[in-house]
């Protein structure tokens, strides 16, 4: 029985990584991802002047356009494009890592208990979620911006904050559906602890599109960040960040163009990355996530 | 029927709307951060914040703020901008119509392109121009909105000289009836005004689009391939109806059903996204206010932008609930 089952498995995964691999753009989407994140942690030995990246000044080399020295040319002063770029996929990356891991962290076991306990825990918790809900994402986190004070972890910690309540519907959803399955009524006759369902049942069952809503929401937390930074709300100068690249090289636009259109294109290839590797992988597992 | 649904529906917003109202304002109150030290700036005295606080009311227990704060929005009242020492409720009025315009033009082409779209490419399933929507779909929830924004400034507006690079209108504003410029000039038959603000709106309405038309593409492409499976259109292909009638008749309210689900989300995203287009493209809209409202520090107007976005975003939502459970009976049995 046991074997049988275990072929049957190996048969699903089989096919899958046969969805998978059918499906190129997702192939390209991964190695985007896989290219981002090796340039981030060897950053320093990448960039061509790792020194650029915070808020050294060149005034003699300012404002030259892409050439074989800077090949992303050079900003207001000096600076090398290119190397600010590769040390920014480090901020954007730890962005998305950041407030995913918060969202993920306080909306699934809100959801997770709604859907389980039911009663008035779900109503309170899936109330709170509406009305989080009820204000588009980007105006909630421009308000959180207003009270606090402008910098990098603020600006994490104000998308974390809007992004929540989607993992929380996730967990809702998925837990309804989930709760009346043989498993678990089979954990609860043996005695199990709610929790031990609730954690060690439900929630394992729940990782094929918990899985796909993080890669894809990655790109989307990332365009989120970027949107912050750009409007002068997010990271500060110098820190080399995406989009406050864009905002300051609008300023000299569009004579300095390659300073606003390098670092938009970084944002726009990472968000495709991981739209792409998303879509891919909801091909794999066979999901819908909204 | 109808009637009890909408009786249903009604409190259930109600206490949406209070939440909203408790959100905001335990965001505005309760967060580290004092309005009147921001408002004010690192030099002013603490004597000027303490009397700055008296006077937004902010030395008060927290349940009188609230109290205050809900009956002066029963009122209509949003309290003064401490930037241009007006009345927020008036800037945003001033302001709301170049918003509501924009992301208007921009839901506009984002259906009306995405329809024909989707159902080309679920027509021509796999084949060149559905490969092409695809990539066209990936790429538009892609782009940056700030950046994409900025490249058509430059290649389209700077270098080709096609349309303006910034603003709403160049010349003199349409006869002020809704303050919509387009719909204003289209009513006071003012040819010179509409073409005008036409050419200011193609850019960014179009930049605001993208995303919205390629999760619209998206949607319609998946349902129609599902319609087209069902028993339905097989019999009518098998019975020889003419296949236009069957695309045009049948799927197309299909489709219209199916984009309805999605609107209330993407009015929502639209809106958000209307921060970015307007800082871009100097648009003089309410999003612009907000931005610059945050940027500094103006409590009042923050609190104001959002909270009128935050209540005409669960009226649109209540409005599509009520449109969709009008074009579907079932979902109005089932709730």
């Amino acid at each position: 029985m046991e074997q049988v089952l275990r072929r049957k498995e190996k048969g699903n995964l089989a096919r899958a990584f046969y969805r998978f691999k059918k499906n190129p753009l997702s192939l390209i989407g991964l190695g985007i991802i896989l290219t981002m994140v090796l340039i981030a942690i060897f950053a320093p030995f990448i960039a061509p002047y790792p020194g650029d990246a915070g808020g050294a000044v060149h005034f003699k080399e300012m404002f030259q356009s892409p050439s074989w020295k800077h090949s992303f040319g050079t900003d207001e002063v000096g600076r090398d494009v290119l190397s600010r770029i590769i040390f920014g996929s480090r901020i954007s990356l730890t962005l998305g890592i950041v407030v995913l891991s918060v969202a993920v962290g306080v909306g699934i076991p809100l959801g997770l208990f709604a859907g389980y306990f039911g009663g008035k825990v779900e109503t309170v918790i899936m109330r709170i979620t509406d009305i989080f809900l009820s204000i588009p994402p980007l105006v909630l986190a421009l308000v959180v911006t207003a009270v606090l004070e402008r910098n990098l972890q603020n600006s994490m910690f104000a998308i974390a904050f809007t992004w929540w309540p989607w993992y929380a519907r996730l967990a809702y959803g998925q837990t309804l559906s989930k709760k009346e399955e043989d498993f678990v009524e089979v954990s609860e006759s043996l005695g199990a602890s709610r929790l031990y369902i609730i954690f060690g049942e439900i929630l394992p069952n729940m990782t094929s599109p918990l899985l796909v809503k993080i890669t894809l929401d990655m790109g989307y937390a990332i365009l989120a960040g970027a949107a912050l930074g750009f409007l002068g709300l997010g990271a500060q100068p110098p820190t080399p960040e995406w989009g406050t690249l864009v905002s300051l090289g609008r300023i000299h636009l569009p004579k300095m163009w390659w300073l606003s259109t390098f670092s938009g294109l970084a944002i726009f290839v990472t968000v495709l990355g991981f739209n792409l590797l998303g879509d891919g992988l909801r091909d794999f597992f066979d999901v819908e996530v909204d | 029927m109808f009637g009890r649904y909408l009786a249903k529906r009604l409190p259930y917003m109600m206490l949406v709307l209070f939440g909203i109202s408790l959100l905001i304002f335990f965001l505005a109150r309760v967060m580290p951060g004092d309005p009147a030290r921001l408002a004010l700036g690192p030099e002013a005295t603490q004597e000027q914040v303490q009397a700055l606080r008296h006077r937004l009311g902010l030395d008060q227990p927290l349940y009188t703020q609230y109290y205050v704060f809900v009956k002066g929005l029963l009122k209509g009242e949003l309290g003064m901008s401490l930037v241009t020492k007006r009345d927020v409720s008036k800037d945003l009025i001033q302001r709301l119509p170049a918003t509501l315009e924009l992301v208007a033009v921009a839901m506009t082409i984002a259906i009306l392109g995405g329809i024909p779209l989707g159902m080309l490419s679920a027509l021509h399933k796999d084949r060149t121009i559905d490969q092409l929507s695809r990539v066209f779909a990936f790429a538009g929830v892609s782009f940056p909105r700030f950046w994409i924004g900025i490249m058509f400034q430059i290649g389209i507006a700077y270098t080709l000289g096609l349309l303006p690079i910034t603003g709403r209108i160049s010349g003199d504003p349409p006869a002020h009836m809704t303050g919509l410029y387009l719909l204003d000039s289209v009513l006071t038959r003012d040819l010179a005004a509409f073409m005008d603000s036409f050419k200011h709106m193609v850019l960014p309405a179009v930049t605001l689009s993208l995303s919205p038309l390629a999760q619209i593409t998206r949607l319609i492409r998946a349902s129609m391939i599902e319609e087209l499976r069902k028993d339905y259109t097989i019999v009518s292909r098998t019975i020889g109806m003419p296949e236009n009638l069957n695309i045009y008749k049948y799927m197309l309210k299909n489709a219209f059903t199916a984009t309805l689900t999605v609107i209330g989300l993407l009015v929502g995203w639209l809106i958000g996204n209307a921060f970015i287009v307007e800082q871009v493209f100097s648009w003089p809209g309410m999003a612009r206010y907000g931005v610059n409202s945050v940027l500094r520090n103006d409590f009042n107007a923050v609190v104001g932008v959002t909270l009128v976005i935050g209540v005409g975003y669960v009226f649109i939502n209540f409005i599509v609930d009520l449109l969709y459970g009008y074009l579907d009976p079932r979902i109005r049995l089932k709730k």
